[in-house]
């Protein structure tokens, strides 16, 4: 029966679609293939609904005016590729150290450099998570379709929100320009964070106030707080400090702040494991063919199953060991030279064999090689 | 274990199809026009994928369709159940991702080294500039025919779909150009079923 | 205009947060204090709410000022205090937004940020504390160094040539243009408030001394001879008119350059835009 909710909807408008059903009110850009249509569409919807678009001069521009833009009380995007993404490392860091929320999505396409603009690629994964300089705990989400694309960019939002923290969407060339029949949530289906506000009266406000979960309360200028934001390495109150006592549980803030939830911020897909001989490991547009092959090879009469990564960043170490536990092997594909697979190698036993498929001339892995390599596998 | 790409069996209820031909023809945008009429006629899948290059005009230009009534995994096509190659080049470079006894269907003016008989051949281009009066509904005219031949959307929905997209001042063009696609590819299904 | 006759020193402290440990990083002399005290007191004569004031800035000596100052107030990245002031502005349009930058910061790494800002024309005074030099690390070459100038990193005498900040700000579409010194300190303070008081995007270059590094290496002599120098050197606007380019060598320029009331701002337009938007305009 047709079913008129549903819209063709090309994956970088679902992510625009997703950042406004999140809240996103300002979006700053500087156009790069394959990311445009974030900036058009931003452009397009945002004075629609009173939010603001602006095209910088640059991407180190973008994500400093996306910064300004959150620390004045508007939930702010902007999205890039991998050489703007590059540009943009610097003030990423900025995001962390002073815990302005923010989404930067990168749609990746092959590197280094300008690279293969026009070509997919997932070889910006370890950026996401260790572009900036610094110590600093990063989270990245990567969607594989249209539909997951407006779900993990609410998601890469309300992450943002709660945690107070810069949060990447890994999409890539593939998913960003497929498109594909979705329907898009009804308002109030999806659950919404905002920032926590102070409750306390301006001259007892500690900006950077240390609390159990090592989320501050965060005041938007305007509102009566006149407090410092800064880059530099600071105390409780935003001054910047050159003290142990000071420098060492700002530091560890960021972390734990996100690292003791990780539970709450892994999300995977799970498909075929339980009675799984082996298991295909992967996230994004690689993912879609590991589902696709897996299928095929059960149809076959394999043990295979999929282990899909939403969440990169934290790495869902607890769930990969315990779901490969009875494994005889397991094969990660990925769109670049071994990114992820590194990872995987960190929180795997070592007797446990793990294939690697790997392809990095800007065409996506297929079900065919996937089999392939499982047939050597088996 | 040896013989496992043997026993592979692509699935059945996956439906694949290329648009293939040089930029500017409209190949994207076909296939964009069709994923909206299978979403206006049915409950199906759909995903549509492309391929470019730096080029906006000219070049090769290709993209793929697949529908499907469960949960589409791989969005891009395995192996081809339809093929619309606009030029030759397309076709040279597509041709071996067609099915055995995939449908293939080509610009039979632009297209004049064809590998096998099995074909069904319009002059897409031609029939745009004399029948709607211009060369930039051909696309619409092969969609109409893919319409009429695979049976995947119905008439009406084809034409909400295009008429959605059409820009002001172009619907009877393209009005036409369906009636005209579709007109001409019941004539070739009909001689066919004579064969 | 509410005139108030305080004890200037009691007008500074009253806007330097309470919290804030000082001593500053400013070196003893140094000219920020000054154009620092000219800013106070221009907002506290408009009298401006300080929650409605962000100052903004990057990275050098002149970039810590906000820090110092009981605004909201944003110290972000080398070069990139527009950009990010440039966010600030859009989001709240209603926020008097303040850059405070100097030479190397506004015209090197955030030469960019810099005329872009001034194209869009968007409601933001920048306040350019022109030292001609890098303080911050140590005495190196910056875009206002002068040809032939010395400096840690132009040891031989500098080979490049400077800009003027305020012809490039001019060129680019900045709508409020001055420039004064460190010694003209009332009629900076005047400037400021126009600068604050005019609807688009301003810039104040102040000439100023770093006579730890500039003053010492090009054999200036103290901070009190440096300022001399800016007062035996300055030709105002009316004056310089009358003057040859020859006659115009190693002088500054001082007074309201340019001023273009007319100039529509980014900020305002871009709400025209939302306006028709939201009352369901239809896209092209």
């Amino acid at each position: 029966m047709p079913t008129p909710k549903r819209k063709l909807l090309q994956g970088n408008i679902a992510c625009v679609q997703g950042a406004l059903y999140a809240g996103m009110r300002f979006f700053a850009g500087y156009p790069i293939t394959p990311s445009t249509e974030l900036a058009e569409g931003s452009s397009r919807e945002l004075p629609k609904i009173g939010g603001r678009f602006i095209q910088m001069e640059d991407e180190i521009a973008s994500i400093a005016a996306v910064i300004g833009a959150s620390v004045s009380g508007l939930k702010s995007m902007t999205a890039t590729s991998g050489p703007g993404y590059s540009l943009m490392v610097e003030l990423i860091g900025y995001a962390y150290i002073t815990e302005t929320p923010c989404v930067i999505v990168n749609v990746q396409r092959g590197g280094p450099s300008t690279g293969l603009p026009t070509k997919v690629s997932q070889s910006d994964t370890m950026q996401a998570r260790w572009g900036t300089h610094g110590d600093y705990t990063a989270i990245a989400v990567a969607p594989s379709t249209v539909a997951d694309t407006v779900t993990e960019t609410i998601r890469a939002f309300n992450l943002a929100e709660r945690f107070r923290t810069p949060v990447t969407v890994l999409l890539d060339e593939v998913i960003g320009h497929s498109r594909e029949l979705i329907t898009l949530p009804e308002p109030g289906e999806v659950k919404i964070y905002n920032r926590v506000k102070p409750t306390v009266p301006p001259e007892q406000f500690v900006p950077f106030v240390m609390t159990p979960n090592g989320v501050s309360p965060m005041a938007s200028y305007g509102e009566g707080y006149r407090y410092n934001v800064t880059g530099l390495t600071h105390d409780t109150m935003g001054f910047s400090t050159n003290r142990a006592d000071e420098i060492f549980p700002k530091l560890d803030k960021l972390r734990n702040k996100i690292m003791n939830y990780t539970d709450e911020i892994t999300k995977i897909r799970v498909e075929m494991m339980d009675d799984a001989e082996i298991a295909f490991i992967a996230y994004g547009s690689v993912a879609r063919a590991s589902l696709q092959a897996a299928t095929l090879a059960r149809q076959a009469g394999v043990k295979v199953g999929v282990i899909q990564l939403y969440t990169i960043w934290p790495f869902p170490d607890k769930e990969i060991q315990q779901l490969t536990e009875r494994c005889k092997a397991v094969i990660v594909g990925e769109l670049n030279m071994g990114q992820i697979v590194t990872e995987i190698r960190r929180i795997l036993p070592r007797e446990l064999p793990i294939h690697t498929m790997q392809r990095y001339d800007g065409d996506i892995l297929t079900p065919m090689q996937l089999l392939e390599k499982l047939q050597e596998v088996l | 274990m040896k013989n496992l790409m043997d026993k592979i069996v692509l699935p059945s209820d996956r439906f694949e199809m290329r648009l293939s031909g040089s930029g500017g023809q409209g190949m994207v945008l076909a296939a964009v026009i069709f994923s909206e009429a299978v979403g206006f006629g049915s409950s199906k899948n759909v995903a549509q994928t492309q391929s470019y290059g730096p080029e906006a005009r000219g070049g090769a230009s290709k993209s793929d369709v697949v529908v499907s009534p469960s949960e589409i995994f791989y969005p891009k096509a395995i192996k081809l159940d339809l093929l619309l190659a606009m030029t030759q080049e397309a076709l040279d470079s597509y041709y071996s991702a067609l099915k055995d006894h995939g449908i293939l269907i080509i610009d039979d003016v632009l297209v004049t080294h064809v590998p096998t008989d099995d074909y069904y051949g319009l002059p897409f281009t031609r029939l745009a500039r004399e029948e709607c009066g211009h060369i930039m509904v051909a696309n619409v005219i092969a969609l109409a025919a893919i319409a009429e031949i695979t049976g995947l959307v119905g008439r009406e929905a084809l034409e909400q779909a295009v008429l959605a997209r059409a820009p002001r001042g172009t619907e009877d063009k393209n009005k036409k150009a369906i009636e005209v696609g579709i007109r001409e590819a019941a004539k070739l299904k009909a001689k066919r079923k004579k064969k | 205009m509410p005139v108030v006759e305080k004890q200037r020193s009691d007008v500074i402290l009253q806007y330097l947060r309470p919290k804030k440990k000082f001593p500053s990083v400013w070196c003893p002399g140094c000219g920020n204090g000054i154009v620092m005290g000219a800013l106070i007191r221009a907002i506290d004569k408009l009298g401006y709410k300080r929650d409605e004031v962000c100052c903004v800035s990057g990275i050098g000596c002149t970039s810590r000022m906000p820090v110092y100052l009981d605004f909201n107030s944003l110290h972000t990245a080398h070069g990139r205090a527009l950009a990010f002031a440039t966010g600030v502005k859009f989001a709240q349009p209603n926020m008097k937004v303040i850059v405070i930058t100097g030479d190397g910061d506004a015209l090197a790494i955030g030469g960019n940020h810099f005329i872009h800002a001034c194209r869009r024309n968007i409601d933001i005074t920048t306040i350019l504390i022109n030292n001609f030099i890098y303080g911050m690390t140590g005495g190196q070459g910056s875009p206002t160094t002068p040809a032939g100038a010395f400096s840690t990193t132009t040891p031989y005498g500098n080979v490049e040539k400077q800009f003027d900040p305020c012809g490039l700000a001019q060129a680019a579409g900045a709508s409020f243009v001055g420039r004064s010194t460190v010694f003209h300190t009332p009629q900076m303070e005047k400037m400021i408030m126009a600068a604050l008081e005019h609807k688009g995007f301003s810039l104040v270059e102040v000439i100023a001394n770093c006579h730890t590094y500039y003053g010492r290496l090009n054999k200036q002599g103290d901070p009190v001879a440096m300022v001399n120098s800016f007062k035996e050197n300055a030709v105002m606007l009316g004056k310089a008119q009358t003057m040859t380019p020859d006659q115009l060598k190693g002088k500054y320029v001082i007074g309201t350059l340019h001023e273009n009331k007319e100039a529509t701002e980014f900020c305002d337009e871009y709400q025209k835009v939302v306006d028709v938007r939201m009352a369901g305009g239809k896209a092209r």
